[in-house]
């Protein structure tokens, strides 16, 4: 059963992923006539994404324009519990999904390793993204990236009293004030709590937990609770949520810390087993392509690899600020660590 | 006796009495026995390289969080029992025994609030009274001029989310209470009166025994609710950074999923709520006294006198927590921005009804599939249950009595554990229901079964048999019988049981957040889905959908004139 397949998948991790067939990418791939015909023959995508609902909608909608006889199923969810869906899923035979998505970069050399995976590498992917944001074997790329970021509430903290840095956070101050989403449901918050235990230690957390954080779960709820003004202070959660605050007038401020902001790689891939593999081909292309980038970055806020993309005026570009990169080889055999000592000092 | 009886079946040759019997226990057997089953192999198993293993049970007494857990359920599940008691039989005094104005529309409210999901009554009172958003706390900032971090009320705590279940679990014990209140002979109290016992002392030595094993019964029903609750705890016991056992048992799913360890930290579950209900039948066992005399006089009604708006002002306070700032509190934000907005014409807003109808793409394939499962699960277990009590009532097959017990049986096992069940028994290359409906179907036909099986027992222990004898002399078999002659006289307590498993199916949430996938959507989980990404808009314009078409169908159940519908009135 699955149980067994993910024992298996860890003990492979500590090995390295050496025992998976080091094929070459395959050939880019263009949009054809004859592949845009298949896909409207299957008429429908199923995409499981782990992006903001709306935003992921928006995405949906625009490749509905552009192909309105292929309908999107769209299917959101925390990056973890997409994971565990597909686990479930696939353990019992049940090929659903074409198209996934995920902000958990571990996921993927799961898929990978488990050969559940179709390479494929479309032309626009081949020729513009950076080759450490894509897989040298064509089974995945880098479809979006954001930042865990640190943010307030500009009419509840003035600036002078804003926290700087990552230990701030610490002050008496902010007992009470502040929201921070689960790293056992959101992919980002996996990485953040991974990197940020590594660059400060354990102890840090454990002060951060007596400082009565609200717990919720997905990344993209703690901007969701500073708008409401549930909470004054968010620990973490999606920068692209806070953009699109900022877009609507919420009074809400971002802070990039000194130390450093954890940066998480939202891999997408389609499935070997795709029910509709011409409408995920086609769906998979048309997610790497300036448009739909474009539109993610506009209206969702995300970043891109695409070097073509415009970022709207008043983001502060990645270049300045300092990143936390994470080794997706090094998270993934301390999973199940992060997530007791989190529970350990969060309580759940 | 029953070997006649028998005898006689074999000798008609056409009476499927026994047919059907050897049927449903086969059905019922596998529906009841399988996952629980699985659950005990697991439990044992060894998650990482199968072989036998006592580790599952080692790791659940040694783990601090699993024991922690288990002892705020615990806590959790008590607290809900008194306050639900303290608040329910005050209440149910009033309604049934006194001259309060407005008994009858009291008695319809507290329907409503039965109806409402307990999650989607957690949800609104995210919306009321979270500390810095809640529309509570911030009319008491601004009513005395304090700072923001100045709070009245905090939902995300332990007592929080004690009140919130309680709001939504009430009427359980108010519906006993009320219904024993109803029963409770006049000439007892009345005995006590001319004795010279003033009107409380016969309240406190009289009335109060006589329904003390109902409210304990109640008490149990909220105790058990609560114990096994997932959506209330998921939504207001996270933010506020502590598990009960359901929330716990949930998070064993994340990966690595520890199926060995949930199963094991299932089976407690089930313990505890075995001992609770065996309690609560040890008790109601005992209840037979105040039935004894029930048709000696109309109930005594008290006069409240001065009291009377002291009363009302109790019941309304009552009504305003449990049914009327909730509703509010969801109307007002499916139509405004945000939870924080004050409503004016500047707030108004159609932006989530646009989003939930025309832009959210699992909406209508959720609202298809909850629907679709409520009528298919209400049918079957309506079917089921018909013929089951049949049976067992006129005893027409010996050991009939053990297929009640089947039926009444899943009653013990909680949701959560058995979506742990049937996920470990159907989620495998054999079966390969798991990510079709079947394994909803499967699950809510279990977990309904117990509650229409129960409304169509009592109601076959109301019609005499001497109708059924005249249709069998007559020639008809058993089951020819039971449908011509049986069933059209019981056709509103069929109704009922009907509306009553429907509305169970469509508020389901415990067992089927293990169940569904993509295509198998069901509205409670989209609802739960959203809450974790925040989007509360969204969620009160769902949960207005499903309350709406809960209501409409219960409402069109009861008119049709087919079913029976005019009698159904007096049930509101």
């Amino acid at each position: 059963m699955w149980t067994k397949i993910f024992s298996a998948g860890l003990l492979a991790a500590g090995m390295t992923a050496s025992s998976a067939a080091m094929a070459e990418a395959p050939a880019p791939y263009q949009i054809t006539p004859e592949l845009e015909a298949a896909a409207k023959a299957e008429g429908k995508v199923v995409f499981y994404t782990a992006t903001d609902v709306t935003v992921a909608e928006k995405l949906a909608e625009l490749f509905k324009t552009k192909y309105p006889e292929i309908a999107v199923q769209v299917e959101r969810a925390g990056s973890e519990r997409v994971f565990q869906r597909i686990g479930q899923e696939y353990s019992t035979g049940i090929y659903s999904v074409d198209v996934i998505e995920t902000s958990d970069a571990v996921h993927f050399q799961y898929f990978k390793r488990e050969g559940w995976l179709e390479p494929m590498v479309p032309q626009e992917v081949a020729d513009k993204w950076p080759a450490d944001e894509r897989d040298p074997d064509g089974n995945f790329a880098a479809y979006r990236a954001h930042l865990s970021v640190m943010a307030y509430r500009t009419d509840l903290i003035n600036e002078a009293e804003a926290p700087k840095t990552w230990k701030d956070l610490l002050d008496p101050r902010f007992k009470d004030k502040m929201v921070k989403a689960h790293p056992g449901y959101s992919g980002t918050v996996m990485t953040a709590t991974f990197v940020l235990s590594e660059l400060l230690g354990w102890d840090y957390f454990e002060k951060l937990g007596a400082q009565n954080v609200m717990q919720v779960q997905s990344s993209t709820e703690p901007p969701k609770k500073l708008a409401q003004g549930e909470r004054a202070l968010e620990v973490d959660g999606n920068e692209y949520n806070i953009f699109r605050l900022l877009d609507e007038g919420v009074p809400v401020k971002i802070v990039y810390p000194a130390e450093g902001t954890p940066l998480a790689v939202g891999n997408a891939a389609v499935l070997k087993q795709a029910p509709n593999p011409n409408a995920a081909k086609l769906f998979y292309a048309f997610l790497f392509s300036l448009e739909a980038q474009q539109l993610n970055s506009d209206f969702g806020g995300l970043r891109s690899f695409h070097p073509d993309v415009k970022e709207k005026a008043g983001r502060t570009p990645l270049s300045q600020i300092k990143l936390l990169h994470s080794d997706p080889a090094k998270l993934e055999p301390v999973i199940q660590t992060i997530k007791s000592n989190y529970e350990q000092y969060f309580g759940t | 006796m029953t070997s006649y009886a028998w005898a006689q079946g074999r000798l008609r040759g056409i009476d499927l009495s026994w047919p059907t019997f050897a049927l449903l226990t086969l059905v019922l057997s596998v529906l009841v026995l399988l996952p629980l089953f699985w659950l005990v192999y697991y439990s044992f198993r060894n998650d990482a390289g199968g072989g036998a293993t006592l580790d599952n049970f080692i790791a659940l007494v040694a783990d601090p969080t699993l024991l922690r857990a288990y002892g705020l359920a615990i806590g959790m599940a008590l607290g809900v029992g008194a306050l639900a008691c303290v608040i329910a039989t005050p209440m149910a005094w009033l309604v049934s025994r006194t001259d309060l104005p407005g008994r009858r529309i009291i008695r319809v409210l507290v329907t409503a609030s039965f109806v409402t999901p307990p999650f989607l009554g957690a949800i609104a009172y995210e919306i009321i009274a979270a500390p810095n958003s809640g529309i509570v706390n911030i009319l008491y900032r601004k009513l005395f001029g304090l700072d923001s971090s100045q709070y009245l009320v905090n939902i995300y705590t332990f007592t929080g989310l004690i009140f919130a279940i309680a709001c939504f679990t009430f009427p359980y014990v108010f519906t006993l209470v009320a219904n024993a209140l109803d029963k409770v002979p006049s000439d007892l109290e009345d005995a006590s009166a001319i004795l010279g016992g003033k009107s409380m002392t016969t309240l406190r030595k009289v009335t109060i025994p006589l329904v003390l094993p109902a409210m304990l019964a109640g008490t149990l029903i909220a105790i058990l609710q609560a114990l096994t609750m997932f959506g209330s705890p998921a939504i207001l016991a996270l933010p506020a950074g502590f598990h009960v056992i359901t929330t716990k048992i949930w998070s064993l799913f994340q990966f690595p999923p520890r199926l060995g360890l949930a199963a094991a930290a299932a089976l407690p579950l089930l313990v505890i709520t075995v001992i609770l209900l065996r309690a609560q039948k040890s008790i109601l066992g005992r209840k037979g006294y105040t039935v004894l005399g029930g048709k000696s006089g109309t109930p005594r009604v008290t006069q409240l006198g001065p009291w009377k708006w002291l009363a009302v002002a109790f019941v309304v306070t009552v009504l305003c927590l449990t049914v009327f700032f909730p509703y509010a509190a969801i109307l007002k934000t499916a139509f405004t921005g945000t939870v924080g907005d004050a409503i004016s014409f500047d707030t108004l807003t159609l932006r989530h009804w646009k989003f939930v109808l025309f832009e959210f793409s699992a909406t209508q394939l959720a609202l298809r599939n909850t629907f679709l499962l409520g009528f298919m699960t209400a049918t079957v277990v309506t079917a089921i249950a018909l013929v089951v009590s049949y049976l067992v009532i006129r005893r027409s097959v010996s050991g009939s009595g053990f297929l009640g017990v089947l039926a009444t049986a899943p009653v013990a096992i909680p949701g959560i554990v058995l979506g742990v069940g049937l996920f470990l028994s159907y989620a495998n290359p054999t079966f390969q229901l798991y990510g079709t409906i079947w394994i909803l179907l499967i699950a809510f036909m279990t977990i309904e079964l117990p509650a229409g099986y129960q409304q169509m027992s009592s109601a076959f222990s109301g019609v005499h048999p001497e109708l059924e004898e005249a249709g069998r002399i007559m020639g008809a078999s058993r089951l020819r019988t039971l449908w011509d002659i049986t069933a059209p006289l019981l056709r509103t307590s069929v109704v009922a049981a009907w509306c009553f498993v429907f509305v169970g199916t469509i508020r389901e949430l415990s067992a089927t957040i293990l169940l569904t996938t993509a295509n198998t959507k069901l509205v409670s989980v989209i609802i739960y889905d959203l809450n974790e990404s925040g989007d509360l808009g969204a969620i009160c314009v769902l949960g207005i959908i499903l309350l709406a078409a809960s209501f409409a169908v219960v409402f069109i159940a009861n008119r049709v004139p087919v079913l029976g519908g005019s009698q159904m009135n007096a049930r509101g």
